[in-house]
């Protein structure tokens, strides 16, 4: 069946809908910060969506873009066996309503989110980091956090300078 | 009045049924598990920060070290996504030899994967047995690849190098061995009364609850839902080769068991037609000079090849600014590889979708609700392993 995914979406949600690319086949549409929740029990529940498996919840840091992070989800259908990316945009400090009830999966997707970006996402049933120790300070995969990590700045000739 | 109080009891990291380092805090009512918390991490290194400071063919190497009994389909899944983002043309041998190895591969992670579950559960005979015939691939893989842990030979564009002429005989004679060795294993378990008692019934899964939790490969079809990568995103030609998706009815531990035994057996036919079948012709689309390093007879007798190569090497290449997604159908479910390119010769960001991560996050759901003894069961059926949930 033929259905036209960013022309319904854009019905539903007229302002909502911001942009949408075609890059190598796949469709990415942005969608506006506020109303992610209606948009993603529109694609979930819809009948001619039906997109019930969230494949995949991946945090970005852009940088010095603004607003600086992005979340982009990756929904897949049974029924229809398509894939749809939708993409959030977030600004550093502001967080997003949780998907966690629309698809179970989102749960630790977003408990890894925002353990790596430090995006928080509003209502999580349980937001605590999930990969990284709970008193651990920074967000390792933002752009200005070090490769080596935070203790590892110092170089060697300093540490033993001050162990003497 | 008696006081019903729950005792909390601390299971790993160090324990030889999580297979890694998994910790799991249960709640415990007597023996029944109220409550399940996961909690992983212990292997984190940083695997997707890493490859932001590499370049896209150094940052091949860190995938063999997600799902480490599987190198080969971590190693495929990662160079799709770059082809998908450089939109390169893989030549027909490449791709069929990229089948070959990746079934093989699946065939030694099952095999470890039925080895140690039904060691958890008390049967050690077949550890020995399964760990014959996987020694038996390893040793076919190493032929062509050089190791047996961490392969990278899937290069992005084709592969490393093409077979040696003892290959396909090793591998034409195992095929040919192989579906009677899974007859041995099935004769040891399939009708065994313990085995039944201890897998038929315990975390059973739905197949809306699967797909709620984001559940893939083998458990999800256990449950009686039809989906496979391989099937319903073909890549590496997968659409050429004539096999079968097994699926269970109950989604039980058993029918997680039986599914993963008839996909053995299905990767048996995939592998046995790539080896039948396979052309001639050259193992990496040379003609997409500037990204992938011409074959090592050019280096040597062109000047030109030489530079390409050295530039190939040193500095990388630039791919088109942009985000794709890729995926395989590893052993434990969706491998995918999401990366988004702004024109460097790194990763601006390569996120990695596990297929453990995810399927653990359902474990508690299983087990809630069943004896301390079926968590092991449970944690053995979903196949995990922690290099790739903690990446």
């Amino acid at each position: 069946m033929q259905r036209n995914v960013p022309e319904l979406l854009r019905e539903k949600f007229p302002q909502a809908t911001l942009k949408v690319e075609e890059f190598r086949g796949e469709t990415t549409i942005t969608v506006g910060r506020e109303k992610i929740r209606d948009v993603m029990l529109f694609l979930k529940e819809n009948e001619n969506l039906l997109y019930d498996l969230l494949l995949d919840l991946s945090g970005v840091d852009y940088g010095d873009e603004i607003p600086r992070f992005g979340v982009s989800y990756l929904l897949h259908s049974m029924r229809f066996n398509d894939r749809l990316r939708i993409k959030i945009r977030v600004a550093e400090g502001a967080s997003l309503d949780t998907v966690s009830d629309v698809w179970r999966a989102a749960d630790w997707m977003e408990r890894e989110a925002y353990d790596m970006f430090g995006i928080a996402f509003d209502s999580h049933p349980d937001l605590r980091r999930i990969l990284m120790e709970e008193d651990f300070t920074g967000y390792p995969l933002r752009k200005d956090f070090p490769l080596k990590g935070a203790d590892f700045s110092k170089p060697f000739t300093v540490c033993l300078e001050e162990e003497k | 009045m008696a006081e019903t109080r729950y005792m909390t009891i601390n299971m790993g990291p160090q324990h030889p049924a999580t297979h890694g380092v998994l910790r799991l805090l249960l709640e415990l009512d007597g023996e029944i598990v109220v409550r399940a918390v996961p909690h992983i991490g212990y292997l984190h290194r940083g695997v997707e920060k890493l490859a932001e400071s590499l370049t896209y063919h150094q940052a091949l190497t860190l995938t063999d070290r997600l799902d480490y009994t599987s190198g080969l389909s971590n190693n495929l899944a990662y160079c799709l996504a770059v082809e998908k983002l450089l939109d390169i043309k893989i030549p027909k041998r490449a791709q069929y030899l990229r089948v070959m190895f990746a079934e093989l591969q699946r065939l030694a992670a099952h095999l470890i994967w039925v080895a140690t579950h039904a060691l958890d559960l008390g049967a050690m005979t077949v550890l020995f047995y399964a760990f014959r015939e996987r020694e038996t691939i390893l040793e076919a893989l190493e032929l062509v690849t050089g190791a047996r842990l961490t392969p990278s030979f899937i290069r992005i564009g084709g592969l490393a190098k093409d077979i040696p002429d003892t290959f396909l005989p090793r591998v034409k004679a195992f095929v040919e061995d192989f579906p009677k060795r899974i007859d041995e294993y099935e004769t040891l378990l399939t009708e065994n009364i313990i085995w039944k008692k201890r897998t038929q019934n315990i975390s059973v899964m739905s197949g809306e609850e699967c797909i709620n939790y984001g559940v893939t490969g083998p458990v999800l079809r256990a449950s009686g839902v039809y989906y496979d990568v391989r099937k319903a995103y073909p890549y590496s030609s997968y659409e050429d080769f004539d096999f079968e998706i097994p699926l269970g009815k109950k989604g039980d531990i058993y029918d997680r068991y039986l599914v993963r035994l008839k996909e053995m057996r299905q990767s048996n036919r995939i592998v046995k037609q790539a080896v039948e079948r396979l052309p001639e012709g050259p193992i990496a689309a040379f003609d997409a000079t500037l990204f992938v390093p011409p074959a090592k007879e050019a280096v040597s007798k062109d000047i030109a090849a030489l530079i390409r190569h050295f530039k190939i090497m040193e500095e990388g290449f630039h791919p088109p600014r942009g985000e794709v997604y890729a995926s395989v159908e590893s052993s434990k479910g969706e491998l995918g590889f999401y990366i988004i390119s702004d024109g460097a010769n790194k990763p601006f960001r390569m996120r990695i979708r596990p297929p453990s991560f995810v399927n653990l996050g359902a474990l508690p759901k299983m087990i809630e609700g069943h004896m301390v003894a079926d968590v092991v069961a449970a944690i053995g059926s979903i196949d995990i392993v922690l290099g790739e949930i903690d990446r």
